[in-house]
């Protein structure tokens, strides 16, 4: 048999290792893919029996649980005052209910001027098809940018809350016990790498056409940060890093938020001042039409994946 | 339309700016930015609280599409007032704890605290000014989630369980105010306050829809009142006051509650109808449970041996003092209550504040036993403390004279509700001497024991300036009251 290839080029090509698996003389998942076992821990049925009786001791010692009956009763009322509370409170609302006029019904108050503006004008005026988008985004601007505020605000909470040093990182990501956790995984990477760039290019999608098809800033922002949060999963922190990393999370957070917050503040201000603003409708149907719509979707589009992958990342890792 | 009419909304984006390029910057100049636009914040509302007394309230369109389509602000005298307020009270907080931020809170974090104080002071703004429901909720969401990031980020058990603790009875008050937004547009079909009102006061003549009506009063204003920590639904505030660090302390005890209490009155008189709401059953729940904070909030604040628990259970009953005001029914009981958001506002951030300086000197130990003679060890914070205790109990010349003399004369007028008020305000009162006084004597009392630390003013510069501020504003407040129940009482014609 000849050969083109010496034995050690041979040896790093897909048939031999195909052939190699063939034959069973490797299993290719082991090394990279196995489960290694938790080291158990052992605790004799004395040692439980122990801590068992010294929280009860200690229980005992600070409420006197047994003999006092004032923490005893007041358990029992609390929960039947609950549950009471809770009934009463769930019958008044289903009265409530009953009253309110039935919906779907034509003639009902909700069915007035501002319903029919927004459904009748609403192409006309913001140019938008999709005419929740532009109900949300033109009309009632000021309370969507307070929404994205509401996801600005939440994920500085939970960076207060989570958020370590690099170091203190390190060190918790040596002691906690998430390096038993499969890494590498093949299969995972596989479906990942076919996966994660259609994800990405259909939240691009969603977000560039909120205004001409059902969709937006808040559900293709949705759909990127799951894709970041699926690639992260398959490729480690390392490999995300290399492109969304603490400093350009904050850019990106900080440039969309100022972006709706310009866009927003020259709309209300020209508007309100009657003052004639520059931003183009466009013909209806068009992508780039329907005015600060589709600047805006980006905008909230950007800072619901930062939010959405930075959620994770804290609760997973404690930093982006 | 005058350029002043501007002012409001810039106000609000402004703050919603300086929380977001807080979060890019370091600590320290994320610090002064928020300095120098409060101040411009302060200002710009400053102008509208003067060209509203001059020329009355005007509605901002915010967009080109006018009412009942896109949002709208409103600023009234009595909106400018309180956002001039607001903010003043904000810098002297913020400025007072600065130097006690940076043991309690993780250096890399501070530029997140500023963060939340913008915002937050953002959508108190939103609070007071928005002439929308719906807009008002989703400021609520955002004030909830920054004031529960105000009592954590001083990191230890006792703050996260509080934080936990405000967030689970905050959210239930939310939800309330939720399904009252939902109620009320269900059978009015509007969210913009002016919409509703006359929607309500028409199914009010037809007389349909009386019983969603009355429960979309109560839940929107007992989901109020339980966000402000009205009596019953206080346990979350004292370890949420007596914990956190002492700018969040001040800040949540004297702006955050009185946010929702000013939205309460707002509601009140721009979506329900005074008169309507003045006739329902709603107001003596209001009431009730108000005259019980009074007593109970005092009771609990004189069996705490802790001194900042006293000072954050002595807002139960400051709270309760208001909702009586807003429960008497009457403009004089209105009057009253929104004066006294304005002397709580400035009395007890004063009082968070001193009594800081008073346990620095005493081995940062907070009970009382340990601040005997701290008055003498920091003169300025002793003296700040006594002016505050005496405002809160009601001496004259401090502001808290005024506002229970407001409460007294409003009551005086009612036949049905005077003698309670009086009897619980005598006895309220009483309450408050004994547990202010004993603290007060307490730290004048001469120690002679283990050797504590002295401070003097030039040992802490700004925190001390930051207190002759506040003793300032507070004897302004009580000296020069007349023209600012003027501008309460106009403002409160202009919402009508």
């Amino acid at each position: 048999m000849s050969r083109r290839k010496t034995d050690e080029e041979y040896s790093r090509t897909k048939t031999y290792k195909f052939f190699r698996w063939l034959s069973g003389v490797k299993d290719p998942y082991i090394d990279s893919l196995e489960l290694q076992p938790q080291e158990e821990k052992k605790e004799s049925e004395e040692v439980i029996l122990e801590h068992l009786h010294d929280e009860e001791l200690a229980l005992e010692k600070v409420y006197d649980v047994s003999h006092n009956r004032f923490v005893n009763v007041f358990e029992r009322v609390y929960k039947l005052v609950a549950a009471l509370f809770c009934v009463l409170m769930l019958v008044g609302l289903l009265m409530c209910v009953s009253f309110l006029p039935e919906n779907g019904s034509a003639d009902t108050v909700r069915s007035n001027v501002v319903v029919d503006r927004y459904i009748e004008n609403g192409l006309e005026e913001t140019g938008a098809v999709n005419i929740v988008s532009g109900m949300i985004l033109t009309y009632r601007a000021f309370d969507t940018f307070g929404e994205t505020n509401v996801l600005f605000i939440a994920t500085c909470c939970v960076m207060i809350m989570l958020m370590m040093d690099e170091k203190l990182l390190e060190k918790a990501e040596k002691q906690n016990d998430r390096r038993f956790e499969p890494k590498d995984d093949v299969i995972l990477r596989l479906v990942a790498s076919f996966l994660c760039p259609i994800i990405f290019i259909f939240a691009i999608y969603i977000m560039l056409n909120g205004h001409l098809s059902p969709g937006g800033g808040f559900s293709g922002g949705a759909v990127l940060g799951a894709g970041m949060i699926l690639y992260v999963n398959a490729f480690g922190f390392k490999k995300t890093q290399r492109f969304f990393n603490e400093q350009i999370y904050k850019v990106a957070k900080i440039t969309a938020l100022c972006m709706y917050g310009l866009i927003g503040s020259y709309f209300y201000i020209t508007g309100a001042n009657g003052i004639a603003n520059h931003i183009p409708l466009g013909i209806p149907g068009h992508i780039l039409s329907s005015g600060i719509i589709l600047p805006i979707n980006v905008a909230v589009g950007l800072e619901v994946a930062c939010t959405m992958y930075a959620f994770y990342a804290l609760f997973r890792r404690g930093g982006l | 339309m005058n350029i002043i009419c501007n002012f409001p909304a810039i106000s609000i984006m402004l703050c919603l700016f300086a929380g977001i390029f807080s979060s890019g910057m370091k600590g320290k100049s994320a610090r002064w930015l928020n300095t120098v636009l409060l101040i411009v914040v302060l200002v710009l509302n400053a102008v509208t609280t003067g060209y509203c007394a001059q020329n009355g309230s005007f509605v901002y369109v915010m967009g080109k599409f006018p009412a009942p389509w896109g949002n709208e602000l409103r600023a009234g005298s009595l909106e400018g007032l309180m956002a001039t307020f607001f903010c003043v009270i904000m810098i002297l907080s913020l400025w007072g704890g600065v130097h006690k931020l940076f043991g309690e809170v993780d250096i890399e974090k501070h530029h997140l605290y500023y963060v939340l104080m913008g915002l937050l002071l953002s959508s108190l703004l939103a609070l007071i000014y928005t002439n929308d429901l719906f807009t008002a909720y989703v400021f609520i969401e955002i004030n909830t989630i920054a004031a529960c990031g105000l009592i954590m980020i001083r990191q230890n058990g006792r703050t996260i369980e509080a934080a936990v603790r405000y967030m689970v009875m905050s959210l239930i008050g939310s939800a309330m105010v939720l399904f009252g937004i939902c109620i009320v547009y269900d059978i009015t079909g509007h969210l913009l306050m002016s919409n509703i009102k006359d929607r309500i006061a028409a199914m009010m003549v037809g007389g349909t829809y009386p019983v969603p009506l009355l429960i979309a009063i109560a839940l929107l204003s007992v989901g109020l009142a339980i966000k402000s920590a009205l009596f019953p639904f206080h346990a979350w505030l004292p370890d949420a006051y007596g914990y956190s660090t002492v700018s969040s302390a001040a800040v949540l005890s004297s702006l955050v509650s009185k946010g929702y209490i000013f939205l309460l009155i707002k509601i009140i008189y721009r979506v329900i109808g005074f008169d309507i709401f003045a006739y329902s059953e709603i107001i003596d729940v209001l009431f009730i449970f108000g005259l019980a904070g009074m007593i109970f909030g005092s009771v609990n604040a004189i069996r705490e041996n802790d001194v900042r628990r006293m000072i954050a259970y002595s807002s139960v009953a400051q709270i309760g003092y208001i909702y009586m005001g807003i429960g008497m029914g009457t403009e004089f009981g209105m009057i009253a209550a929104i004066f006294h958001i304005l002397t709580h506002a400035a009395t007890k951030s004063l009082l968070f504040v001193s009594a800081m300086g008073l346990t620095d000197v005493s081995g940062e130990k907070r009970q009382f036993i340990y601040l005997t003679g701290a008055g003498y060890r920091y003169v300025v914070a002793g003296v700040a403390f006594a002016v505050g205790s005496l405002s809160m109990v009601g001496v004259p010349l401090f502001a808290g004279f005024i506002s229970k003399l407001l409460f007294a004369e409003a009551a005086v007028s009612l036949p049905r509700k005077m003698l309670p008020v009086l009897i619980v305000l005598g006895i309220s009162t009483i309450l408050n001497a004994i547990y202010f006084m004993k603290t007060v004597i307490r730290i004048y009392t001469p120690y002679t024991g283990k050797e504590y630390p002295v401070k003097h003013f030039k040992d802490a510069k700004i925190y001390s300036i930051v207190l002759i501020l506040f003793i300032i504003v507070n004897v302004l407040l009580g000296v020069y009251s007349d023209p600012v129940v003027e501008l309460i009482r106009r403002g409160i014609e202009m919402f009508a």
